[in-house]
């Protein structure tokens, strides 16, 4: 029996494997869950398989009136039922609220889905598509966002599932315990090819994914191709050179408090540098005119991703000239 | 079961509402709430086997992980049509605006519904809602999913999404039309001395159904004019490149459809407590309790439509108060079983084919509804949604549920609408095998769908090909059960037994009058006396 029961869960285990450090306390509630509800659907299948023959009409059975007043069942089954939704309700919380709180020491790494792909850009700037390598025993936050419609980042192994919606950035996070392969599905539906909008999470041991890093070293950073951009936006026109009539210069800002128009003082960290892109005269730095265009559906979000890792890597330099 | 021993039995060969005028336009401009029933009933079986045949063909297709039976763009109009046209054009009207049209005044001892002429007018309305979602479909489909989600729906999508949701725009005014007309006749109809107390449950389930009918669906007809706008003049609502917001149409969107989901299983409900006081021969155990856990449930179902969007960035906070009514709103249905359960204690049951229908629902609405229990609970959904195991989930409750219920009750009042009776043991054989096929396609569902099978997945990984192949062969079985009750009980129409009036042994004041009824019900209006399901206690 227990080497049935053993063949079973390896069965279930190979085809969805229980790989992340939240899925062994899901998989203890689904399965009290699984166990409370097949006990009611069984017993109450019993139950009404017994009356089913005892009472067919004919049937020489007594049927006198009931002695225990109605609403004394009533009241019972109304209550117990409560009672135990109320702890599945507590228990599902509980981890749901672990689940949305992103432990400290994360790497940080920013998915862009877009029709039909994920793209994956780490933290030192190496992008990758339908794949997302990552170190094993190593908590990751995901930083989810789409360029067109909404997409949802799911992988069954970790029971991880989370909304990537244009126009927001939604923070989620796993940690992997086993290296190996996991699907990546897209579970919302989002047009002509979503079932083959799919990719595997590879996990590695901290060895494994360090060679992998070097493997797959090559290419631009974010910030390199933030340069470019800024290039092809226009943003440089204004933004560098000698010329701070027009604009604050971007060398020096990121991390770094701003005097905006108001009086106001502002941290210039992601979403500042990110709504000041999209909605420039939110807030406009002291001492300047709002001449800057919106480049709302302009820059699509993966773009947006490289400009503002361009911005930061500026982080450390001085501007050529302090700014007014 | 004799009828000649039944009050109000009379000569069948009398004028009744079927042969007292055969043309055309007398059906066509008919303000009998029967012949309505009947137009409503041709209408929805149309629109059935439509989706139907797109069900199947999905099947089909579902059977190899590979597209080659369809390419993705005609997959994916294929679940949208199966899904438009099974909830808006077949779920929501089937119980009220068949069988509730049909049987409610009869119930109440009135001679028609509070307002004949609006209820023709919704069918009129309902249809041409129908005929443009069948226009968007014959000219080029949609592949949105039912759902309709923004900013696809809204701009991404390349189907013909302004006809199909014109269509479910306007087949809502239906919706709303039949609601009010129901609420208003359950108030000012009832025959003297039917107190709300003393009405038929199945009254009280359809009461509920029509303040959700009349409270949601404008919110419906909104959110769809505003996808309409978004689409058609650029109006930014819900694509954020033009200022929206995504998620505020799934708030609008499941503000709805939560509540309509509501829609599709309270008359339902009514229907098998019927069944199961007429075939177990008892008064529905906890009557009361039943009656109020229709409105709780109508009030309730209002607050929950939050569970929809436990993964979609809406906060934890949202998340976890949705999840707590959630949970809530799942307590009247589940005392609504064990009254259910209990009525059947001491009872004296008989097994005719209705009942067979009554003891499905009663198995699929409760596996329906535990598993939505796994929904409902936040961390375990994040796993599951969006997941073949809410397909499975939802089917149980409105295929499982509510389809069992309606075929249920077709066969339960079918000797009353037709005055034939059909052939019992082909009834008998399809409900076993709409049982069979029904469990054997959708079981194998939750399974993929905690192996993490995405829904409206045309293409999948090979490792799902087992219990897709599974699914499908119970689906071709279910086909069968379907294709069933179309040839005995067309059988019946011209070679079925006269009924009587009261061929069941059942109570209730539509089975006082003849069958099928004359045109205005009763001659003389009844006056009740006793309350709902007053038979003998404790006897054979």
């Amino acid at each position: 029996m227990s080497a049935f029961g053993a063949s079973i869960y390896a069965l279930i285990d190979g085809a969805l494997p229980s790989a992340s450090r939240v899925s062994p306390s899901f998989d203890a509630l689904f399965l009290a869950l699984l166990l409370t509800c097949g006990t009611v659907v069984i017993g109450l299948a019993v139950v009404i398989l017994i009356f089913l023959v005892r009472y067919r009409a004919g049937s020489p059975a007594p049927r006198p009136p009931l002695r225990i007043p109605p609403w004394k069942l009533e009241t019972t089954w109304i209550t117990a039922t409560t009672l135990v939704f109320l702890v599945f309700f507590g228990w599902g919380a509980a981890i749901y609220a672990r689940m949305a709180e992103v432990p400290d020491g994360a790497m940080m790494i920013e998915i862009v889905g877009r029709q039909w792909m994920w793209d994956a850009r780490h933290g030192d700037g190496r992008r990758e598509f339908a794949e997302l390598h990552v170190p094993v025993n190593q908590p990751i936050r995901l930083r989810l966002t789409s360029e067109d419609v909404i997409h949802s980042f799911a992988v069954p192994a970790f029971r991880l599932k989370n909304d990537a919606v244009p126009g927001k950035r939604v923070d989620t996070w796993f940690e992997a315990t086993k290296p190996g392969r996991y699907p990546i599905y897209c579970d919302q539906y989002c047009g002509t090819k979503h079932s083959e909008m799919n990719g595997f999470v590879v996990v590695e041991t901290a060895e494994r994914f360090a060679a992998w890093q070097a493997r797959a070293g090559t290419g631009s950073d974010a910030a390199t191709r933030g340069r470019a951009l800024s290039v092809r936006y226009g943003c440089a026109g204004c933004h560098s050179g000698d010329t701070v009539v027009r604009a604050p210069r971007l060398e020096g800002i990121a991390g770094r408090p701003v005097p905006i128009e108001n009086g106001q003082i502002v941290m210039a960290d992601d979403a500042y540098l990110r709504d000041s892109i999209l909605l420039p005269n939110q807030h406009v730095a002291a001492g300047y005119a709002a001449v800057m265009p919106s480049y709302a559906c302009v820059v699509p979000e993966g773009d947006l991703l490289d400009l503002v890792a361009y911005i930061k890597s500026l982080a450390q330099e001085q501007p050529a000239r302090p700014a007014p | 079961m004799n009828a000649d021993d039944i009050p109000g039995s009379v000569d069948t060969r009398v004028l009744n509402y079927l042969n007292r005028d055969y043309s055309l336009r007398s059906w066509l401009s008919t303000r009998d709430h029967k012949r309505i029933a009947l137009l409503y009933l041709a209408t929805i079986t149309f629109f059935f086997a439509i989706a139907a045949v797109a069900a199947a063909l999905m099947r089909i297709e579902l059977l190899t992980p590979q597209g080659d039976l369809v390419v993705s763009d005609i997959y994916n109009r294929l679940f949208t049509l199966h899904g438009v046209l099974m909830v808006w054009f077949f779920l929501i009207p089937s119980i009220p605006a068949v069988l509730g049209n049909f049987v409610l005044p009869l119930m109440l001892g009135a001679r028609d519904v509070a307002f004949p002429r609006l209820n023709l007018a919704s069918w009129y309305i309902f249809v041409a809602g129908a005929l443009l979602a069948l226009y968007a479909i014959v000219a080029g489909g949609v592949d949105t999913g039912w759902t309709f989600y923004t900013p696809y729906s809204s701009t991404y999508s390349n189907g013909n999404v302004m006809a199909m949701a014109g269509g479910v725009f306007i087949a809502g005014f239906s919706s709303i039309a039949t609601g009010l007309n129901f609420i208003v006749t359950i108030h000012q109809l009832r025959a003297p001395g039917l107190t709300w107390f003393r009405l038929p449950l199945f009254v009280w389930s359809l009461y509920a159904t029509s303040l959700i009918l009349v409270l949601a669906t404008p919110v419906l007809a909104i959110t769809l004019l505003l996808i309409m706008l978004e689409r058609f003049l650029g109006v930014g609502v819900f694509d954020p490149k033009l200022g929206g917001d995504p998620l505020l149409f799934q708030h609008l969107f499941w503000f709805y459809s939560h509540p309509a989901v509501y829609i599709m299983i309270l008359p339902g409900m009514g229907v098998v407590s019927e069944l199961i006081a007429c075939f177990a021969r008892k008064r529905i155990f906890g009557y009361r309790v039943v009656a109020i856990a229709s409105l709780a449930i109508a009030i309730l179902g209002f607050l929950v439509w939050g569970h929809h969007m436990f993964v979609s960035s809406q906060s934890v906070y949202a998340g976890v108060v949705f999840s707590l009514l959630s949970f809530l709103v799942s307590v009247p249905s589940a005392i609504k079983v064990f009254n259910w359960t209990a009525t059947l204690h001491r009872g004296s049951i008989r097994f005719d084919a209705p009942f067979l229908y009554a003891l499905g629902f009663l198995a699929l609405f409760t596996i329906g509804g535990l598993t939505g229990l796994f929904l409902a609970t936040l961390a375990v959904d994040v796993h599951l949604h969006d997941t073949y195991f809410v397909i499975a989930h939802f089917h149980y409750i409105m295929v499982g549920g509510m389809v069992m219920a309606y075929m249920g009750g077709l066969h339960y009042w079918w000797p009353k609408i037709t005055g034939r009776i059909y052939h019992d043991w082909a009834a008998r054989v399809a409900a076993v095998t709409i049982f069979c096929g029904f469990n054997l396609t959708f079981f194998p569902q939750f399974i993929l769908g905690y192996l993490g099978m995405p829904r409206r997945f045309h293409i999948y990984p090979p490792e799902f090909q087992a219990l897709n192949v599974i699914s499908t062969i119970g689906a071709g079985i279910l086909g069968i059960g379907y294709l069933l009750p179309l040839i005995y009980l067309g059988w019946s129409l011209f070679r079925g037994a006269k009924a009587g009036a009261n061929p069941w042994g059942a109570t209730g004041l539509e089975w006082t009058t003849p069958s099928p009824p004359p045109e205005h019900n009763f001659d003389v209006t009844p006056v009740v006396t006793t309350e709902a399901y007053n038979y003998p206690e404790g006897t054979e």
